[in-house]
């Protein structure tokens, strides 16, 4: 039921390597990846979370082949065939027209960019709710991480700690829903928790009797413990 | 968008396969739309390799760890205190410190995708991203941390941070014990990316 995005304790791989403190971009094309979907989000056509679930939407093979910034690109073309920004043929060898158009007045500047970055996109939002749970509370997480709006949809719910119990340890506010706003379904803010669960709860072999793993969990994701 | 858009996608298999080649090709289809400025491109780079980095986490935590007020503010709101360092924005829009004691060790992942707190760290490291550390670090902490040669005393237990929503996590690591005297600029020079991340430990002194 989980996409391949959904990677937290799966098994089979090697040792992380770690790489000088230093280092920004490995290679140079990485950067560029970067700044063209920087840039071309600014044109405000998507989402965070239209943005990441284009990525997991990815084929499967495709999504465990590409490097961290292939899914980027190979995400952001799709995004911008999706949205009508560029057409299918557009993508192909020659494509895009060979007269340049003049700057569009929806292009990021570069004079801009200091501003966009600076501000960021927060997520809180001010609602009049009242939130279910309250710090120490037990709590459990929905036994199935789907989405509940769209089949298939994007979630931030974890395969891993699906069905588990904890309890919460911090109340974020009220955030935007990813499951409703990576769909164009409105951003209905819920609020959001940090849960923390006992990693015996989550793993049969935990490392540790007193490791625990936090999760930041909106609560529509949650369930109250008797 | 629409609801409807969650199948599979395949549009980007026009581009070409190699990935510089691909990102070259897409750079040129969105500037001859009009798209996308270059001069854009080259400021946002320019952004994330020379000026926004862990340096900027680095001045917090020693700010941090030579005065109490402004560490209690940064547990409390970390991103009201650090919005008074001037740091703020993209991928730290929210953002929570959190505190390594004697008791507790914190380690950040994202497993679901990358998350990380640009403002205070930059652009995350390959290792950051890798389908080895999203799969192991909430499984596994401490065989993780001994790859980066951390070695936990075994009464210490491990809190990881799975960054699953906009909230972007700092760890705060415990002050080297020989740093005494030591002013801010002294003490930044001790905090390595990768402490912050709690993958790491800051640096002794050098006597």
């Amino acid at each position: 039921m989980t996409r391949v995005h959904d990677m937290g304790g799966r098994f089979g791989y090697g040792a992380v390597l770690p790489e000088p403190d230093e280092t920004v971009f490995e290679e140079a094309w990485h950067s560029r990846a970067l700044a063209l979907t920087l840039a071309a989000g600014a044109l405000g056509h998507w989402n965070i979370d239209m943005s990441r679930h284009a990525r997991e939407r990815l084929h499967p093979r495709e999504y465990a082949r590409f490097s961290y910034f292939e899914k980027w690109l190979a995400a952001l073309a799709n995004l911008l065939v999706e949205t009508g920004e560029v057409e299918d043929s557009d993508l192909l060898p020659g494509g895009g027209g060979q007269t340049p158009k003049p700057l569009s007045s929806r292009a990021l500047r570069a004079e801009n960019v200091s501003d966009l970055l600076g501000r960021g996109s927060p997520t809180t939002r001010d609602w009049q709710g009242s939130a279910r749970f309250s710090v120490g509370d037990s709590v459990r997480a929905h036994r199935l991480a789907e989405n509940r709006l769209v089949p298939g949809g994007h979630t931030r719910l974890p395969a891993y700690a699906a069905g588990a119990c904890g309890r919460v340890l911090r109340h974020h506010g009220f955030h935007v829903f990813p499951d409703s706003n990576a769909h164009g379904l409105g951003e209905a803010p819920q609020p959001l928790y940090a849960v923390a669960f006992p990693a015996a709860e989550l793993w049969v072999n935990p490392e540790h009797p007193h490791d625990e793993v936090v999760l930041d969990l909106w609560e529509s994701y949650l369930e109250p413990m008797p | 968008m629409d609801s409807s858009k969650n199948g599979p996608v395949s549009a980007h298999r026009h581009l070409p396969a190699e990935p510089e080649l691909r990102v070259k090709a897409l750079e040129e289809i969105l500037v001859r739309k009009g798209l996308v400025e270059p001069a854009a491109l080259d400021a946002i780079i320019d952004m994330y390799q020379n000026r926004i980095g862990p340096r900027n986490g680095a001045r917090v935590v020693a700010r941090a760890w030579s005065d109490p007020d402004f560490r209690n503010a940064l547990l409390a709101d970390a991103s009201d205190a650090i919005a008074g360092m001037g740091y703020a924005g993209r991928q730290g829009e929210h953002i929570t410190a959190v505190e390594n004691t004697a008791n507790t060790h914190n380690i950040v992942v994202c497993t679901l995708c990358s998350c990380y707190p640009w403002p205070l760290l930059g652009i995350p490291p390959g290792w950051y991203k890798s389908d080895e550390y999203r799969a192991r670090a909430v499984r596994e902490p401490r065989k993780v941390l001994a790859e980066f040669g951390v070695t936990l005393p075994e009464d210490k237990a491990v809190r990881v941070w799975d960054s699953t929503a906009e909230m972007r996590y700092i760890v705060v690591p415990e002050r080297p014990s020989g740093s005494a005297g030591m002013d801010e600029d002294a003490l930044a020079e001790l905090v390595t990316r990768d402490s912050m991340i709690g993958t790491g430990l800051p640096m002794e002194p050098q006597r």
